[in-house]
């Protein structure tokens, strides 16, 4: 008996529709997010993740209702995050049915954000997403969807995030993101050790020894992925069997009918 | 049967109501006491700082209420925050009251482990269980908290760990709680859920 390693799939969207980019460049759309949701709550991943990438205020409406159609196809947890900058905005996502919610480029403005946003819903419902990058020493945090410098450190940040309340950190390498050349171990382990909050490794799978990995040395509680899964180039059930066969605790949910 | 949801702005309410009507469940959501009178069922959901529940127990009879249905033998399920709500107390907010039904007083898990609680995990069985009926022994749960109580009476039928032994499922009389959401749990949550509506039925 022992918590569970999460795989999570990461439904990224222009607010609407799921969209696929590397390196957080050049969109194109991959589908319906509701319609992924449904696939994936048949599939057996432990959580799902929207984002709204694009987070353009005139969108919001839009996205608000896409959490709802999202929301309205699981019944695994649900985090939802993307240009939240406020209680009110928070309370939006919330109410339309994310469990939890990722906060990236606000909280490195306002960092006080995080423990509002925690008092208000729960440390266990604020997710601080870290967008990092090597740097000459260490990895720094980049925000605006990695476009812009904060000269952060990112392990520090993290720290930082936790103790203001964050009960979890997305860590996404944006020097991985999109490449396929495997999570960034290293980063993933730097955090993990530091934090007492649950870590989230995100950028750059393709294989299921990848997910190995960023478990095994990246002291990684959860990992997540986009498009290998969308695709089905790395399938959910036979990922976590993969992981299973080689001592990594997952969950492996019964087929349906047999509760 | 109805279903009546207590409603005092807790976070996962709205999956609370979503799971349940999945499952052909009819629910309605009570704001204050007065909407509790004549429940057939009840479910208190609930997500977050115990502050937040504590103090809706003490506004608009919420609490009162909420005795006298249990007293008269309506089924209550008390969900995560909910069921903590159970006990006299909670560390996590020491100067307001639980509604004392179960004795002893919420705690935080022990530091060396990842904080918060968050994510699957599984059970020990401790008794026998009407919630746990027909579901695997081996079966996952999805939690997310930081407090849990420690208790080991006999209302306690599955235990769950990490960093430490917590109480995971109660049952005694018309109370039933559950410290992991089964409105998250896929499967398993819901074979929860349906146990639970068939003993009220």
């Amino acid at each position: 008996m022992s918590l569970a390693r999460r795989i999570i799939p990461c439904l990224d969207t222009d607010g609407e529709w799921v969209v696929k980019g590397v390196q957080f460049q050049g969109l194109r759309r991959q589908g319906d997010p509701a319609a992924f949701a449904a696939r994936y709550n048949a599939e057996g991943p432990d959580e799902v993740v929207v984002l709204d990438i694009a987070a353009s205020r005139d969108r919001r409406p839009t996205f608000i209702e896409t959490i709802r159609r999202v929301a309205e196809s699981l019944s695994i947890p649900l985090t939802a995050g993307g240009g939240i900058g406020t209680i009110e905005e928070a309370r939006a996502v919330v109410r339309a049915g994310a469990d939890k919610l990722t906060i990236n480029t606000a909280a490195v403005k306002r960092p006080e954000l995080l423990t509002e946003l925690a008092s208000e819903f729960g440390s266990q419902a604020v997710v601080l997403a870290i967008d990092a990058r090597q740097g000459e020493s260490g990895w720094r945090v980049w925000v605006r969807g990695g476009h812009e410098s904060t000269g952060l450190d990112a392990v520090s940040w993290a720290v930082e995030g936790a103790s203001r309340g964050a009960g979890e950190i997305l860590l996404t390498s944006i020097d991985r993101d999109g490449t396929l050349s495997g999570f960034d171990v290293e980063l993933t382990a730097a955090v993990s050790r530091a934090v007492g909050v649950p870590v989230i490794a995100s950028g750059g799978a393709e294989t299921p020894e990848h997910f190995l990995a960023v478990f095994q040395q990246g002291l990684a509680d959860a990992a997540l992925a986009a498009s290998i899964f969308h695709e089905n180039r790395v399938p959910i059930a036979a990922l976590k069997r993969f992981l299973a066969s080689r001592g990594v605790p997952v969950r492996l949910e019964a087929e349906p009918g047999a509760c | 049967m109805i279903l009546t949801l207590v409603d005092y702005g807790a976070g996962n309410l709205p999956s609370v109501e979503r799971a349940l009507r999945r499952l052909g469940a009819e629910t309605k959501r009570a704001t204050g006491g007065a909407a509790l009178a004549g429940a057939d069922a009840i479910v208190l959901p609930g997500v977050g700082h115990f502050h937040a529940l504590a103090r809706a127990l003490a506004q608009d009879g919420l609490g009162r209420m909420l005795r006298a249905e249990v007293d008269r033998g309506v089924p209550l399920l008390g969900i995560c925050l909910g069921l903590q709500a159970f006990y006299e107390r909670s560390e996590e907010s020491p100067d307001e009251l639980g509604l004392g039904w179960l004795p002893g007083v919420v705690k935080p898990l022990p530091t060396g482990v990842k904080l918060p609680h968050m994510g699957w995990n599984q059970l020990r069985r401790r008794g026998p269980s009407a919630l746990l009926a027909g579901i695997p022994e081996d079966a996952w749960f999805y939690f997310a908290h930081g407090y849990a109580a420690l208790e080991t009476g006999e209302e306690v039928v599955a235990v769950c760990e990490h960093g430490v032994d917590f109480v995971a499922v109660i049952e005694r009389g018309p109370l039933y709680g559950v410290q992991f959401h089964p409105e998250k749990s896929g499967l398993a949550g819901a074979a929860i859920l349906r146990n639970f509506l068939e003993l009220a039925r």
